[in-house]
């Protein structure tokens, strides 16, 4: 097995890289992402190596990403458009939820919108407004859209190679502050498909999901968890659109109590759906009510206080305590 | 005259203009041909219009006024260009060879869509103003990366002109020279609101501030707008970047059979417009100076009336679809939503479609 260490913007990169090296289709488009490599230099030297042509630096304007790409697409091209942040996409929402998700459909198939849409997102750099977001439940919801989050290096490598070969457009939420952290990459064999969930760690008495940023945060609550004699299980969604919701219905059969980790508000959000699907599948095994650890339905707050905001480690264990103690 | 600037090489009553910039290159058959689309596709539009009054149509959006203008740019373009509609593109579509039934199966209400827009190299319509513009700056980014000789045409409004999209296509047109023609039809009035609150100068004059020539043609003088529309198409195709073509034209029916426009607009304005006629001026010049006959009128009359009667036959055999083709082509891909709705719908007797 050829494994190797990397951070997973550098992941996202050779991913990139070899996506553009198997099909000369495949362009990347975006703000700043050619000769300075993207503000988080997940682009860093592909413009130096297949051109200024593929590698396109376009004007600042997020609609206009979006809605050539669609154009591109229509010409047999597959783009790759970076939002810079999670806060400057909605400048293309009406051309992702209108244009983007739609074509196919009315073209009666004529018309494939194979493309991806990067966006760096939540939060955990320190950042000013509109760049530590999570707009993830707006896409989910729109039908024509699919919709994935890597959490490791490795699934960085892999689902973004997976994502620029699938045929209907993949909004590609990555984790910025992961970006920087160094995992074990299989050069030569994918970690599963797709759309698949994954079980990160074993465990009987709770079922913990989540995706992005807060895998790690949910993998070290049950390290904390453990040593207060708690077995919990910790499930990445990956696709957050489609929901791999047989492989947590499974989890939750067994455990009988889930809790969902994200950071964006909780209202209509990943977590609703996937315990209201997992409620409606697992009714007679839920030991308790499932939960939610989310972000406050507030605006991303300052993030001298972000901390407070984010999902931590603290009001993770609350709720595992609290579908622990529920008595039926 | 309208505007000192503005192209025109026939009169409103059909006499030539001599221009400087502009020559017609047309000869007798091919102008008696531009007179035919014009009489079929105001003869398909106003068909169209009773359907929607009967009751056949959700809804309808006629074009009377700018049957020129969509001649003239539908018959400029090359087989191998592809077109970025609005919903009131039924000019365009003509010429690029859409089956009139294709046109009305949208306002039927019985697809999001109607044609295949691969096949015609037409896409589909676009009813969020403006959306299509930056997928013709896309689509013409791909023809140069392949090296063709190919051009896009986007359609517009004086009415989307004022939308961020329209206003981001001409950046980047402008920025990567891509080969393609804005085509604006200044029909004066957005629904309601007319075109001197979308712009305090003429539209055409804002492409200079992007970058790029920009051309106010007569949108009625069929002649003119193809002449300027084949100038810009065949210098987008070789390098030349792209055009803005304004056509000055007037909307002489409702913005769409929901519209009353006699709440906004009052009909002298209406009555000069309709002295410039767009298919009649062509008519005085086919028969002045190609000594056209009646007989000849009377045929292409005969025809659009055979093509509306086919039409309506079509339109009233598009019947409900089986509700489980909502199902198809909502992705391209296998989706498990997908499937739990169709077997839904089968469960429940909603559709008696297969899985």
């Amino acid at each position: 097995m050829a494994t190797t260490t990397m951070t997973m913007a550098k992941a996202l990169n050779e991913g990139l890289r070899r996506a553009m090296e198997k099909n000369p289709k495949v362009l990347l488009m975006g703000e700043d992402i050619g000769r300075l490599g993207g503000v988080f230099r997940i682009t860093d030297g592909l413009q130096k190596d297949f051109g200024e042509d593929r590698v396109v630096d376009t004007p600042l304007a997020e609609s206009a990403i979006v809605g050539t790409a669609v154009g591109l697409a229509i010409r047999g091209y597959r783009a790759v458009c970076e939002i810079q942040f999670d806060g400057f996409v909605y400048p293309a929402f009406d051309q992702i939820v209108s244009q983007v998700a739609k074509l196919h459909k009315r073209s009666d198939g004529a018309y494939v919108m194979a493309m991806v849409i990067r966006i760096p997102f939540q939060g955990g750099i320190g950042a000013i407004e509109h760049h530590s977001e999570s707009p993830e439940p707006y896409f989910a919801q729109t039908a024509g859209l699919r919709v994935v989050s890597p959490s490791t290096p490795n699934d960085a490598y892999w689902m973004i190679q997976q994502s620029i070969e699938h045929d209907d457009p993949i909004i590609f939420c990555e984790p910025k502050s992961r970006y920087w952290e160094k995992g074990e990459v299989d050069l030569e064999t994918p970690p599963a498909g797709l759309f698949d969930a994954l079980v990160r760690r074993e465990g009987t008495d709770v079922t913990l999901v989540g995706y992005g940023a807060s895998m790690k945060t949910a993998l070290r609550a049950a390290e904390t968890a453990a040593v207060e004699g708690m077995s919990i299980e910790v499930i990445d969604a990956r696709s957050i659109a489609p929901l791999d919701i047989e492989v947590m219905a499974k989890s939750l059969e067994k455990t009988g109590r889930v809790v969902v980790v994200q950071e964006s508000p909780h209202t209509a959000s990943v977590g609703s759906e996937i315990i209201s699907e997992l409620t409606q599948r697992c009714f007679y095994s839920l030991k308790a009510p499932g939960l939610r650890v989310s972000g406050y339905h507030v605006p991303y707050p300052p993030t001298r206080i972000e901390e407070d905001y984010r999902p931590t480690v603290d009001r993770i264990l609350d709720a595992v305590d609290r579908v622990m103690g529920f008595e039926s | 005259m309208i505007d000192e600037e503005l192209v025109q090489l026939l009169t409103p009553e059909g006499e030539r203009v001599e221009n400087s910039e502009y020559q017609s290159t047309l000869n007798g058959d091919e102008i008696f041909g531009f007179y035919r689309d014009m009489v079929i596709i105001r003869r398909l539009c106003n068909e169209s219009t009773s359907l929607q009054r009967q009751g056949q149509l959700a809804l309808w959006a006629p074009i009377q006024g700018q049957e020129a203008a969509q001649i003239g740019a539908g018959r400029a373009l090359a087989p191998m260009d592809f077109t970025f509609p609005t919903y009131r593109e039924h000019g365009i579509a003509w010429c690029r060879g859409v089956p009139p039934e294709d046109m009305l199966r949208l306002f039927r209400a019985v697809s999001n869509g109607g044609w295949d827009p691969q096949k015609y190299r037409h896409s589909v319509p676009t009813v969020v103003l403006g959306t299509q513009t930056l997928h013709a700056v896309g689509y013409a980014m791909g023809i140069q990366r392949d090296g063709a000789e190919e051009a896009a045409m986007a359609f517009f409004g004086d009415g989307a002109s004022s939308q961020g999209d329209v206003l981001e296509a001409f950046v980047w047109a402008a920025s990567f020279n891509a080969p393609v023609v804005f085509f604006c039809q200044n029909n004066q009035w957005g629904i309601s609101t007319p075109s001197t609150v979308q712009s305090k100068i003429p539209l055409y004059h804002r492409a200079h501030g992007f970058g790029f020539p920009g051309v106010r043609v007569d949108g009625n003088d069929v002649l003119a707008v193809y002449e300027v529309s084949k100038r810009a198409l065949d210098s987008a195709r070789v390098g030349g970047g792209p055009t803005l073509i304004e056509a000055y034209t007037y909307r002489i029916g409702a913005h769409t059979t929901s519209d009353d426009p006699t709440r906004y607009r009052i009909d002298a304005e209406v009555e000069v417009w309709k002295h410039r006629d767009p298919v009649e001026r062509v008519k005085a010049l086919l028969v002045r100076e190609y000594k056209v006959k009646n007989a000849d009128f009377d045929d292409v009359a005969a025809e659009a009336d055979a093509m509306a009667l086919k039409l309506r036959e079509d339109v009233l055999a598009m019947s409900r679809p089986d509700p489980i083709t909502m199902f198809d082509h909502a992705y391209a891909a296998p989706h498990p939503l997908i499937e739990e709705g169709r077997r839904e719908m089968i469960d429940l007797g909603i559709s008696g479609g297969e899985l």
